[in-house]
This record gives C-alpha cells, sequence and structure tokens, in this order.
C-alpha cells in the first residue's frame, strides 16, 4: 500500500540576521490510507510548524526543506496557488482555538459557504444543504439557526464541531488535527475525540493527530511519533511507546501521565 | 440597543452645558474689555469712560458673570446666538452661516482625500510589508507627521502654484482652489490613517481566523479583503469619525494661509477684533460637534460589530 504522505528529511529554520535557529530536524514519517498518526511532544516542540510547512502555512521568515509527498507531488515544490487548491480540499485541518478561528465579524454560515465556494462548483441551494447537512452530522441541535449565528454566540466545543465537520466535508486524503481538544473542557474532549474516531471509521480517512496529552492520543492514534526540541525523538504505537521508549524524554511524559493516572485513582479510590 | 443609544445620548447633554461653560469662562477670561475694542472697530474718534459704559450696557456685559452665561445659554437653546460686537447690524447666526459651507465644503474635501488616500496605501503597505513602497511610504509618514500645516501650505503654493504654476495661490470658486488648501488640511490625517491601517492590518494578520482562512484554502485577495480591511477597518471607524470635527476645526490655520473665506477665517478675524459673542459660539459650534460625531460614531461601531450588538435588537 502506498502512504498518502510521506515526509523525508523535513527541516524548518527561522531566519534571523545572526544564525539561523533550527525548529523542526530532519523528520521522517509517513501516514497510510486509513491510518492515524499521533504527533506528540511538548508545547515548543515543533508540532504545528512540521505539519504548516509542508501545507504553504509557514511566515516568509521561516524556511523549509526536504520532501513531503502526496498523490504524486512534492508539496514542498509546489507553488502557492497549487497549495492553496490543496488545502481545505485534499488536505484539510483543525486548529486549537475554535473561539478564535472564525472571523467574528461574519456569520458562520457565511464562512462555511466561502470555503464550498472556493473548493466546488455548487450553487447556492447546495451550498446550503451541505452545510446543514454537516452540522446535523456533528450533532449540532437547530443547525438552521446555527447557521444565522456569529461566532461569539457559539461554545467553543461547537465551534470545534463544525470545524471538524467542515474539514471532512469535502472528503480530504489527509486529515490533520492540531491539539483539537487542548482549547477545551474535559467533557467536550471525549466528544471531540468520539468525533474524530466516527471519522476513522466511517470515511476511513488518513490522519494525523497532534497534542501535548498522551492520554487523548492513545485513543485515537494507531502509531506515535515523539517530538522533542524539533526532533523525533522515539517512534512506535501505543504499547511500544509506554513499555519501551528509549528517550528520557517520553519517559518523562509518560511518567507525568501515570502521576495524573495514579492520583486520580486514588481519589476514586478514596470516594469509594 | 435602544435603550444603549438613549442612555448615550443622554449622557451627551451634560457634557454639552460643561463645554459651553469652559468656552464662556475662557473666552470672558481675555484680558481687553471687549467695550472699548468694539468702540475703535466702530471707528468712534474719542473713547470716553461714558460711551464705554453706554456699550457695555449695550450689549449686556454690566451684568453678573453667571447671569450672562445662564441668558446666553437660553438664547442659545433658541437658536439666538447674539448679535456681532463688531458689527451689530449682522447675527452671529448669520455670520456663521455665511461661512459654514465654504468650510465644510474644504473639510469635506479633505475627508474625501483622507479616505481615498490613506486607505489604499495602508493596505499596500501592510500587503508588501517592508517592501520598496512600504519602505517609502512609512518615509513620507514619518516626515509629514513632523512638519505643521501652515509651513506645508505655505510650501505647497510655493511650489504648486508659484514655480510650476499648476494651480491657484488663493481664494475659493472653482474645484482647482480647494485642491491646495484640501491637500495641506489632511497630509497629517493621512499620515495618520495609513499608519493605523498598516498597523491594524498587520496585526489581524496575526490572528488565528487569518491562518484558519488559510487552512481552508479560500483565495489570497478574498482574506485580505473581505476579513482583514474589514476587521482592520471597524477598528478605524471611530478614529476616522473623530476625525470629521477636528478636520473642520483644523482648517483655521490653512484657511488663513490660503485665504480661504471661512469659519476659520472668521474666527482669527473675530479674535482679533474681540468679537466674543462669534468666538463663543464658533468654540461651541466645534465641541458640540466633537461630542455628536464621538456619540455617533461610537453608535455606529456598536451596531456594525455583532459582538457588541445585542441580542434581539
Ligand atoms: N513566529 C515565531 N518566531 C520565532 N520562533 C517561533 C515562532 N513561532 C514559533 N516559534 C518557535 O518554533 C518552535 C516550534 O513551534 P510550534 O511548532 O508552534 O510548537 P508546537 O506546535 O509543538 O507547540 C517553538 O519553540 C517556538 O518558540
Ligand atoms: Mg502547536
Amino acid at each position: 500500500m502506498k502512504p498518502v504522505l510521506k515526509v523525508e528529511d523535513l527541516s524548518v529554520i527561522l531566519n534571523s540576521k545572526k544564525s539561523g535557529k533550527v525548529l523542526v530536524e530532519n523528520s521522517d514519517f509517513e501516514v497510510y490510507p486509513g491510518e492515524c498518526l499521533g504527533i506528540l511532544g511538548e508545547s515548543g516542540s515543533g508540532k504545528s510548524m512540521t505539519v504548516k510547512s509542508f501545507l504553504g502555512l509557514l511566515d516568509k521568515q521561516f524556511t523549509a526543506k526536504g520532501s513531503a509527498w502526496f498523490e504524486g507531488k512534492n508539496l514542498m515544490q509546489e507553488g502557492k496557488e497549487s497549495l492553496r487548491s490543496i488545502r481545505g480540499k485534499e488536505i484539510s485541518m483543525v486548529l486549537q482555538n475554535p473561539m478564535t478561528c472564525f472571523d467574528p465579524l461574519y456569520r458562520i454560515g457565511n464562512q462555511m459557504s466561502e470555503t464550498f465556494a472556493t473548493h466546488t462548483k455548487w450553487s447556492s441551494k447546495e451550498i446550503r444543504e451541505n452545510s446543514m447537512d454537516i452540522l446535523k452530522r456533528m450533532h449540532i441541535r437547530n443547525p438552521e439557526e446555527v447557521l444565522e449565528k456569529y461566532p461569539h454566540q457559539l461554545s467553543g466545543g461547537m465551534l470545534q464541531r463544525i470545524m471538524i465537520g467542515l474539514a471532512v466535508s469535502l472528503k480530504p486524503k489527509l486529515l490533520i488535527a492540531d491539539e483539537p481538544t487542548t482549547a477545551i473542557d474535559s467533557i467536550t474532549q471525549h466528544e471531540i475525540l468520539n468525533a474524530f474516531l466516527e471519522i476513522k471509521e466511517q470515511h476511513n480517512t488518513a490522519m494525523i493527530f497532534i497534542s501535548h496529552d498522551l492520554g487523548a492520543i492513545s485513543k485515537v492514534a494507531d502509531k506515535i511519533i515523539v517530538m522533542n526540541k524539533g526532533q523525533i525523538v522515539d517512534r512506535g504505537d501505543f504499547h511500544h511507546i509506554l513499555h519501551h521508549a528509549k528517550d528520557s524524554y517520553t519517559r518523562l511524559l509518560i511518567e507525568k501521565r501515570n502521576a495524573v493516572l495514579n492520583r486520580y485513582q486514588k481519589v476514586l479510590g478514596g470516594a469509594v | 440597543m435602544k435603550q444603549y443609544v438613549i442612555k448615550r445620548i443622554l449622557t451627551a447633554i451634560p457634557l454639552i452645558i460643561v463645554i459651553s461653560f469652559v468656552c464662556f469662562v475662557f473666552i470672558n477670561l481675555i484680558p481687553s474689555n471687549p467695550a472699548e475694542v468694539a468702540l475703535r472697530v466702530r471707528q468712534v474718534p474719542i473713547i470716553t469712560e461714558e460711551a464705554i459704559a453706554e456699550v457695555e450696557a449695550e450689549l449686556g456685559l454690566d451684568k453678573p458673570y453667571f447671569i450672562r452665561y445662564i441668558t446666553w445659554l437660553f438664547d442659545c437653546l433658541h437658536g439666538d446666538f447674539g448679535i456681532s460686537y463688531v458689527n451689530p447690524s449682522r447675527t452671529v447666526a448669520g455670520e456663521l452661516a455665511r461661512c459654514l459651507p465654504a468650510t465644510l465644503q474644504l473639510a469635506g474635501a479633505s475627508l474625501v482625500m483622507v479616505i481615498l488616500l490613506s486607505i489604499p496605501i495602508g493596505f499596500l503597505c501592510a500587503v508588501y510589508k517592508d517592501g520598496i513602497f512600504d519602505k517609502v511610504m512609512r518615509g513620507l509618514v514619518f516626515i509629514t507627521t513632523a512638519m505643521p500645516p501652515y509651513w506645508v501650505g505655505l510650501l505647497l503654493m510655493w511650489l504648486v502654484a508659484i514655480k510650476l504654476d499648476l494651480l491657484p495661490t488663493s481664494g475659493n470658486g472653482s474645484w482647482q482652489h480647494l485642491i491646495l488648501p484640501a491637500f495641506t488640511v489632511s497630509l497629517s490625517y493621512i499620515s495618520t490613517y495609513i499608519r493605523l491601517i498598516r498597523n491594524n492590518m498587520l496585526e489581524n494578520m496575526k490572528q488565528d481566523y487569518v491562518l484558519y482562512a488559510n487552512v481552508r484554502g479560500l483565495p489570497q485577495k478574498q482574506i485580505l479583503i473581505k476579513h482583514i480591511l474589514k476587521n482592520s477597518m471597524h477598528t478605524c471607524i471611530v478614529a476616522i469619525g473623530m476625525s470629521i470635527p477636528q478636520l473642520i476645526s483644523g482648517t483655521i490655520v490653512v484657511e488663513n494661509v490660503f485665504a480661504w473665506p471661512g469659519l476659520g477665517t472668521l474666527c482669527i478675524s473675530s479674535i482679533f477684533n474681540r468679537d466674543y459673542p462669534v468666538i463663543q459660539t464658533y468654540v461651541l459650534l466645534i465641541g458640540v460637534l466633537f461630542v455628536v460625531f464621538n456619540l455617533l460614531f461610537d453608535i455606529l461601531q456598536t451596531i456594525s460589530d455583532p459582538r457588541m450588538r445585542k441580542e434581539g435588537m
């Protein structure tokens, strides 16, 4: 089977006057159809930079090197316009802060339909039907009313679900989720993770799931790479990472998680 | 929403009363007797104590301070702004009405120039940040904010009107007469708004909603105009609205440089002639304009921002 995305030797460098600071160093990974790759690492370890680099989302102050093969094209060599037409359609992405990701001045319906208008030739009736359909599939009540709402009138969890619905609506080959559960409360986190599991089962979409939370990653990811200071320090499935992690940093992450788990169990045990 | 508007209008009323009081007090602190000046301007040959007392009685200057203020305020509310000390055959309202159109014309032309120049230039500076255009414009903005308007006016007059002989130096009547003074008035505002719009746009470009628009693959033009420019303009609305009264009052110096027969010219000559009613009313008018425009654009911003708009209005 051919990977959906194959990243080789990817580096991101911050251009500064004195010297280039390397933010991501020689990354290698691949994602197969129907598979979910988890990228684990503390905040600032270069997870977002890694995916932004092959989507053409980096500012001018960064330089990216290496290759990222997708559908027979090296994304690192593609022009701006070509990458733009891939983004949102063939590769879509869900971001961390749902509350700030929508333009505050436009209604949700407007922002959904501008996305469809960009990538499809749908009539306004089809656009509306599809928008309604997404909201219904993401279990959002009163979809008609929600389309007329402004972002500040909806909750973070609801906006996050809209973002996810929009991301899968055009049947992307690859779905990237960059810390999709970090900015929302734990009850909603659970719902959001379920939404991703559903997508995996129903659409067989390849996914990259980025998080600093081992618990969240372990629920959805089939294999995990661990990043620290821009480098991949460990890779394997969840059990491998949990029991055989070589890197001291990865083990620190695991211990942190276990400590939280233990405390949680003690509290629960005490209550019973 | 309705309640908010009514509340804002009600809070504006005491503000206007305070402004009227302050401007009355300050004008009357001017250390010279307007009665004496009035006599001199009326070319009375010998100014005697009796003549002064007579004129004081005629102008109501013999009454106590506070009574004069109250009388003046009530007359103003009835649309009676008094009679010019200098030329008793003219009412203040008539004088202002005579000069107002020319000033409005100048301020209006300046406002159009501000909008037509600063928005596109600010926009392009932000889009091509650190490019040649941006660098040149930043240089110009830096230079022009440091230059006083009267000096710019004289410089332009010398260069464009005298050396190049492209436009008339002074007076009014045709649109050619309007260009130089309007440009002089608007120059510092253009600089201010270029900078404001540029910085606002750059600030907006860093926002998450722009990243997400890019993530969704929206065309660059659409992101820049529909999203970034609109959000940036939004924060500029109040500033531009507030600059309308500033433009109207800011014409004083420029009107005098270009002999533009508007309120500014009237105001300066009234100051020289100690024509208190005219100065007082002019200052009051400008004060009221500030309050009204502040109110208007504050409400406008509230209405146009969905986050500030209350449900079910
Ligand atoms: N605009 C920027 N200028 C300089 N350094 C940056 C900038 N953005 C991010 N970085 C650096 O790049 C590194 C990686 O960032 P990022 O990929 O966002 O981390 P993560 O997503 O893993 O939290 C961080 O150490 C951060 O300090
Ligand atoms: Mg990140």
